[in-house]
């Protein structure tokens, strides 16, 4: 079985563009991947697109050949939706497909149009990830899903609001240098606890922004990398996806997210890894109460210790593990579609040595990032290696 | 009321209203809320349906003050996860000042304010 290796990556300044369309959003994105690649467009054998509310926010349904043609590829294109995890699922079908000889090099990313909807509309097209009977009926938005998330686990861990402010003060300032990121610019502890609730005991600054943008990579195999001459030093060494019942109040845990557990086994297992080697991770941080349930089930921290992570410094740049030096959704922003693939481009920056915050973890080989969707429902999970 | 009819939800939704709500139990003792032919446990398609305890426990609460466009003027209301034995339930509390987790809940359905749609409501038993 061959490896599987990120030869180019693209990505769009994740931001308020509400008149950009997603279509320019993704044309950008790709040509940053194609280009950087150095991979000629006849060459690139599929395209594997995600993507979450382009019917709501743009009337736009079927945009896989859209987004082929944008991209200027030839090539069967295809369209994943997995709510938030959507450009995960894709780069795991990509996976896959290079893996098992399908292709030798397919383009994949993400793109997602969202500030044009405005803030109402963008949380009715969010809440859609829910169950539209059972939670979308009786006013369950996606704030509302993470709060009772953080309800449950202050009641059944304890843990407080001043916990989950250290998340977000700690991703925004690992965003400050960020160019990708839609918030460049340091909050307090105070600015988090001071912000207008939003669905308690949730505020405005535990919740990601809405956001427009678009991201973007080439992968290809072990043996085409050699044979093109690309310099392609990361590999994506593990894959894992679990699934959970769709309605939060289905599940056995309020307070824990077991699909991002079978995701992360998975792909531990596939790359032939444990939890303890991973040195740097993006986690899924659209609230900071996600990030504190992600880090739990991917076994940094036993259940019950996340919330106090970031807080007690284990988790910031200069912690044990660094979660999101990117800035995380919380500031690096969340254009839904595309944040799957915007977390490997940003974390394949850092351990190559180029990203802005590359020189917090200056020996680290091993990487993992964990994309979720809904109120992780779907979750995916990759491994990024660098091989030498 | 809107036009649409979602067979299996209504008449659910309708028997909570006139107080005989219930859940759908597989012949392993798993329980569900229809529209369902299997049980999303085991797969058993022997589903019966079982009446509701006549009250629940409180798990979770959020108190949502920015909402989407069908609840902008309900906002804010409390959405609340209540564990009804066989199944949790998902809906609205009202009339509590202090949620407390674990005090005892009745499920009813009331009008909302922003669309003329039924609600699971959770009132103190
Ligand atoms: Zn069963």
């Amino acid at each position: 079985m061959t490896g599987v290796r990120i030869a180019g990556t693209g990505h769009t300044h994740f931001g308020q563009f509400p008149e950009r369309t997603g279509r320019d959003l993704f044309a950008e994105a790709s040509a940053g991947a194609i280009e950087g690649a150095g991979v000629e467009r006849e060459d690139i054998e599929a395209l594997f697109y995600g993507n979450f509310m382009g019917e709501l926010a743009e009337d736009q349904g079927h945009q896989g050949p859209l987004m082929a043609e944008m991209a200027g590829v030839r090539a069967p294109a295809t369209r994943f939706e997995s709510a938030c995890a959507s450009s995960g699922v894709a780069v795991r079908e990509a996976v896959k497909n290079i893996r098992n000889g399908e292709a030798d090099a397919i383009l994949v990313g993400g793109a997602e149009r969202m500030t044009n909807l405005g803030t109402a509309g963008a949380t009715k097209a969010l809440s859609i990830a829910a169950d539209e009977l059972f939670e979308i009926r009786a006013g369950m938005n996606f704030p509302g899903a993470y709060a009772l998330m953080a309800q449950a686990y202050f009641s059944e861990y304890g843990g407080d609001r001043e916990d989950l402010a250290h998340i977000a003060v700690k991703n925004h300032e690992n965003a400050l240098e960020n160019e990708s990121a839609q918030y460049q610019r340091a909050i307090t502890v105070e600015d988090v606890l001071e912000a207008p609730p939003v669905a308690e005991p949730l505020g405005l600054y535990d919740a990601c922004p809405i956001t427009d943008g678009a991201s973007a990579m080439v992968l290809v195999s072990d043996d085409f990398a050699e044979r093109e001459g690309i310099d392609a030093p990361v590999s994506i060494t593990g894959t894992g996806q679990g699934s959970d019942r769709m309605a939060l109040a289905d599940r056995e845990y309020l307070a824990r997210t077991p699909a991002a557990t079978a995701a992360a086994e998975e792909a531990y297992a596939d790359a032939g890894i444990g939890s303890d080697d991973i040195e740097v991770a993006e986690v899924h941080d659209c609230f900071t109460i996600a990030e504190v349930l992600a880090i739990e089930s991917l076994g940094f921290f036993e259940p019950g210790e996340g919330i106090g992570a970031a807080r007690a410094g284990e988790t910031t740049r200069d912690g044990s593990i660094p979660i999101n030096l990117s800035g995380g959704l919380k500031a690096k922003g969340h254009p839904v579609g595309a944040t799957g693939t915007s977390q490997i481009v940003e974390l394949a920056s850092v351990l190559s040595g180029e990203h802005v915050n590359s020189d917090a973890v200056p020996d680290a080989r091993i990487g993992l990032t964990h994309n979720a969707g809904g109120t992780v429902a779907s979750t995916t999970v990759h491994i990024l290696e660098v091989r030498s | 009321m809107s036009e649409q009819h979602d067979e299996g939800y209504d008449e659910w939704i309708d028997a909570i209203d006139r107080g005989e709500g219930y859940a759908l139990e597989c012949s392993n003792g798993h329980g569900s809320l229809p529209p369902r032919r299997l049980c999303p446990e085991c797969g058993d398609a022997d589903l019966e349906k079982r009446a509701l305890p006549d009250s629940g426990t409180l798990d979770t609460y959020t108190t949502i003050h920015v909402a989407t466009p069908a609840f902008t003027e309900d906002a804010p209301y409390t959405v609340a996860i209540a564990d009804f034995g066989l199944a949790r339930l998902t809906g609205q509390l009202r009339g509590v000042e202090d949620p407390e987790v674990g005090m005892r809940l009745a499920v009813g359905v009331e009008e909302r304010k922003t669309e003329d749609e039924p609600l699971l409501v959770f009132r103190p038993a």
